[in-house]
């Protein structure tokens, strides 16, 4: 397996062209962005049509994203940092979380945009920003989440010895906090990423009553190609944004989840470490090893170092009692401003409501339902084909080796850009849009079962598989007692997340903007995307808050209680 | 308490020191009552007692990891309260950061002292050496064995050169031969003055352990925890296993071990008759299953219905702290009597261990419900309903009035298995009812 010399340098000189390459490209993206944002604010930004502005929509698309998800991780962090270290923020702070989870990104957009155009009201940036914010809504939650409870379950043992050998508040976030979470992080941000480029058609264009937002990116360009009808721009769009989902995935994610590997909490090194699936993804992997030791744990440690010695001479400046009382302070203040807040909204959200009419609850009402059926309906086409496809993948290696790759690359397109094209097909049937809203929901969220059922498959200890072999079980009875209760713990971590994931979805899925026209059904998501078309504030806050109650209602009655079943009776300890 | 005969002051002494959780009611539940306890240098002191009786909770309390609920924790005279006293822990199950290699972790104290680069450096490869883990220093923890594994976590420990080593559990998640190599490689350090640490201070269950590295035994004994003895060990090192000095000294600690203890507040549980009132404090169930209480019995009454306590573990590789548990239960049901170190067999013991399983049911049911009052009590409230079932809640919660969150958990569990077994009632966990059994 020895590589020649030859070729080992070759590589060597290659790499510095790209990284050459890269450099400069990345000094031309600054800049013309830095033009574009800094620039006056275009009221009606024309979107080309043209292919040839692809690659610099997409690095627009692209900033965009980077720019949104670097906010969702500082954010998340610190979140979940306050969360976990203090009981009475806990308190708040995580049952807020499930709500702000399930509230979907459209209903951000109003406060958000008037709130960034106010703040820069001649500048792009404005505009900008609020998409930004925007896509930062979709991300941050999960991630918040997911750094929470590692850090509540960080062993006492590892939180002893950081304790009892005087780690600073800084050396226990970067040796212990921020280490034992990155595993959890590095999932859930693939998933936020995903569902950024989800949203993106709706974040990057959108009409808020009279005034038409339009930033030039990917999802702008996939949007006014779907609303003109203009088929090759469409299949050009898509290509271009399946090209930079599938390089970002080679290029990043592959090699941080190969890094990532070694924050994995085991004592033992496992056997069946995840193989990367691609052969030369040892050389790219290393590389972010290497980025890592040679920049970024230096910092860190200096980092370290002077937080210490900091810490060490305001401790020595002042004294500890008359701190506390100034902490104590300011979280009063802090405390006192969020409820006189909170006590504003609340009231004017209340006038607000009380302005619509019966009527408009009822309706309200009949789409949810109308909603809640579509919803449910994908989910259980999603769970049906999902669960013996998975099984099938999860038990049979060599089958594994060829479809999970597969999987992963169709899992990794957005649905969104993808529905244009089903549109294409489907809009002259009859109920075509109801068949299109459903493959949309299902589209977006099928791959969190099919993935969650074959990581059960895979599961399923060899033993038991054995028994039911030599048992001579038939065929029903070894889905019956092996399989289904041995998947079932996955099978609903899979369907909360599609659950929540597909009531999202029906906001882009049930309203549309195609062929110079509005193609809608009636539903809870086509209600608040037309409220925030035309400015409909009152209805957009009534639908939102009923799409958030749904949700959180659905969670706490039958996935937690699903939950607890699936992790009491058919846990499979060993 | 204090054994005084050391002359010089000591290191770390602990005054009234007590451990309780204060209840809504009013009423607290006590983990360890107030002990008084001090290290002096040049000891190592071993704390020896079974599982659960809160050996691990007294470390913690000396090293100012836990606060005290009472009483206080002096550092050479002066009140420990704020600043932590130069001391490491080497903990049972190593506590190492996964993600960082010997080295780095070695030097991770150092680097949260401020100490530079260079010399943190110096410091962790002169210590790594010493421990003989020479050429890890790049290796991850999870490509280590066990062994070398505690080595780094003893390094890590010793590098920042602690007044006091406590070690909380270090060799039991060793295996024996590895343990044994560890223990020794332990006393090289300690015994050579490689060291510049002045006391060790070590937790164990194992009564070899404890017997072959410490100077001082101080003894726990449980609900709540106190001290129950204090040994002084003069055996010279190196410390042979077979010489009869230890093994007298090994018989003896099985001894205080296993000797009853008549305190005020715990009479004997048997004492209650049917429709006394029943005591809070004595509702403690040894956490054991019927099964292994069966096989005790049965390599008993094999040999003779008398055993000694030392040899019976010896014989059957158990540590006391798994041993001890099992023996309790069979006291408590009267199967067993205890002699001065030996364990006696008793004719309801023996009939137990001669019958086959469903007269074994019968013999364990009538005793349960002779001696465990938490069993009575559940049968009669069982009986008390019209459809014979309950939730399980409705126990716990009956425990928690005495125990712990986590102890009620454990009693109930307990409880359950008991119950299942000597089939006073069924239990159907999915949905946490009890039903009596029709007989």
């Amino acid at each position: 397996m020895n590589r020649p010399l030859g070729s080992r340098w070759s590589w060597a000189f290659l790499i510095d062209i790209a990284v050459f390459l890269v450099v400069f490209a990345a000094i031309f993206g600054v800049y013309a962005i830095g033009r574009a944002w800094l620039g006056p604010v275009q009221p009606q930004a024309q979107i080309s049509q043209n292919p040839r502005v692809l690659p610099l929509y997409a690095l627009y698309s692209l900033v965009r994203l980077s720019v949104a998800y670097a906010l969702s991780l500082g954010f998340a962090l610190a979140y979940g940092y306050i969360a976990a270290s203090s009981r009475r923020a806990e308190i708040v702070m995580v049952p807020l979380l499930d709500i702000l989870q399930s509230i979907p990104v459209l209903s951000f957009l109003p406060g958000v945009m008037l709130a960034m155009v106010a703040i820069f009201p001649y500048r792009q940036l404005g505009v900008e920003l609020g998409s930004i914010l925007l896509i930062f809504t979709g991300q941050v939650w999960n991630i918040a989440f997911s750094f929470y409870s590692s850090l509540k379950t960080i062993p006492s043992e590892l939180n002893e010895a950081a304790k009892i050998y005087r780690f600073s508040r800084w050396q226990r976030f970067a040796e212990l906090d921020l280490p034992f979470s990155t595993i959890g992080l590095v999932w859930n941000s693939m998933m936020s990423v995903a569902g950024g480029w989800f949203f993106l058609m709706a974040c990057e264009m959108f009409v808020l009553g009279k005034r038409d937002f339009r930033l030039p990116g990917l999802g702008s360009f996939l949007q006014t190609a779907a609303s003109n009808g203009d088929t090759r721009a469409i299949l050009w769009g898509v290509a271009a944004m399946i090209a930079v989902i599938v390089l970002l995935d080679q290029l990043l994610w592959r090699p941080v989840i190969v890094w990532a590997d070694k924050f994995k909490f085991e004592q033992v090194e496992s056997s069946s470490a995840a193989q990367p699936f691609l052969l030369n993804l040892i050389g790219r992997a290393s590389i972010a090893i290497r980025v890592y030791r040679l920049v970024f744990r230096p910092f860190f440690q200096w980092l370290t170092l002077s937080f210490t010695l900091g810490a060490r001479r305001a401790a020595e400046t002042f004294s500890a009692p008359k701190q506390h009382y100034v902490r104590r302070a300011v979280g009063y203040l802090l405390a006192a401003g969020i409820l006189v807040g909170l006590g504003f909204a609340v009231f004017h959200a209340a006038r607000e409501l009380s302005d619509l009419h019966h009527a408009d609850y009822i309706e309200l009402l009949e789409s949810a339902a109308l909603t809640f059926l579509r919803v449910n309906t994908a989910l259980i086409l999603g769970a049906l084909w999902t669960v013996p496809v998975g099984v099938a993948i999860g038990s049979s290696p060599r089958f594994a080796r060829i479809a999970q790759p597969l999987a992963q690359m169709a899992a990794s397109i957005p649905a969104t850009a993808l529905f244009p094209v089903i549109l294409l097909f489907l809009i002259r049937l009859r109920g075509g849009l109801e068949i299109a809203a459903m493959l949309l929901m299902l589209l977006g969220t099928q791959w969190y079962i099919l993935f969650n059922v074959i990581a059960g498959a895979m599961a399923l200890p060899t033993d038991l598989k054995e028994a039911a072999h030599i048992f001579r079980f038939s065929s029903w009875d070894r889905w019956r007692h092996l399989i289904l209760p041995g998947i079932f713990p996955y099978l609903v971590t899979g369907m909360v997340t599609a659950s929540g994931g597909a009531w999202n979805a029906s906001i882009v899925a049930e309203y549309f903007h195609f062929q110079g026209r509005i193609v809608s059904t009636a539903g809870l998501g086509s209600s608040i995307s037309s409220a925030s078309d035309s400015g409909r504030f009152d209805v957009l806050l009534a639908s939102t808050l009923i799409m958030a109650s749904i949700v959180v209602l659905i969670n706490r009655l039958l996935w937690r209680r699903l939950y607890r079943l699936a992790s009491s009776r058919f846990k499979l300890e060993t | 308490m204090a054994t005084a005969n050391t002359a010089p002051a000591p290191i770390i002494e602990a005054r009234k020191l007590e451990k309780f959780y204060p209840q809504p009611d009013g009423s607290r539940i006590q983990v360890i009552s107030a002990t008084d306890l001090a290290v002096y240098p040049g000891q190592i002191i071993a704390l020896l007692g079974p599982s659960g009786c809160g050996k691990s909770t007294l470390l913690r309390m000396l090293t100012g990891l836990s606060p005290a609920s009472a009483g206080m924790v002096y550092w050479h005279g002066q009140p420990a309260t704020n600043e932590s006293p130069n001391v490491s822990i080497v903990f049972q199950s190593f506590a190492l950061f996964p993600w960082l290699t010997v080295l780095e972790n070695v030097e991770a104290p150092l680097e949260a002292r401020g100490m530079p680069p260079i010399e943190r450096h110096k410091r962790a490869l002169r210590i790594i050496d010493a421990v003989g883990l020479d050429g890890f220093e790049s290796a991850y923890p999870k490509e280590l064995s066990g062994g070398m594994k505690q080595r780094v976590g003893v390094a890590r420990a010793l590098v920042v050169e602690p007044e006091v080593l406590f070690m909380d559990e270090p060799f039991s998640a060793l295996d024996v031969l590895t343990a044994e190599t560890l223990r020794g490689e332990l006393l090289e350090l300690w015994l050579g003055h490689k060291i510049p640490t002045r006391a060790i201070f070590i937790v164990t269950h194992n009564i070899e352990e404890a017997v072959v590295l410490a100077d001082r035994i101080i003894v726990l004994g449980r609900n709540p925890a106190h001290i129950h003895a204090d040994f002084t060990v003069d055996i010279p090192h190196p410390r042979d296993h077979k010489s009869p000095h230890f093994i007298e000294l090994v018989d003896s600690i099985y001894r205080v071990l296993t000797r009853p203890e008549h305190r005020d507040e715990t009479a004997p549980p048997r004492t209650f008759g049917p429709g006394r009132p029943v005591a809070a404090k004595t509702l403690m169930l040894p956490h054991t299953r019927p099964g292994g209480m069966a096989g005790l019995l049965e390599i008993l009454a094999d040999q003779g219905g008398r055993s000694n306590l030392h040899h019976l573990a010896d014989e059957l590789s158990l540590e006391v702290d798994a041993l001890l548990p099992t023996v309790d239960t069979a006291v408590l049901l009267g199967m067993l009597r205890l002699e001065e170190g030996d364990a006696v067999i008793t004719p309801v013991g023996q009939a137990f261990a001669q019958a086959d399983i469903q007269a074994r049911k019968a013999i364990f049911r009538k005793a349960a419900l002779a001696s465990v009052p938490l069993l009575r009590q559940m049968e009669q409230a069982l009986k008390a309903k019209a459809n014979r079932t309950l939730p399980d809640e409705f126990f716990r919660d009956l425990l928690d009035e005495q125990f712990s969150e986590e102890e009620s958990q454990r009693q109930l569990e307990t409880a359950i298995q008991w119950g299942r077994y000597a089939e006073i009632f069924d239990y159907d966990a999915a949905i946490g009812k009890l039903t009596l059994t029709e007989t």
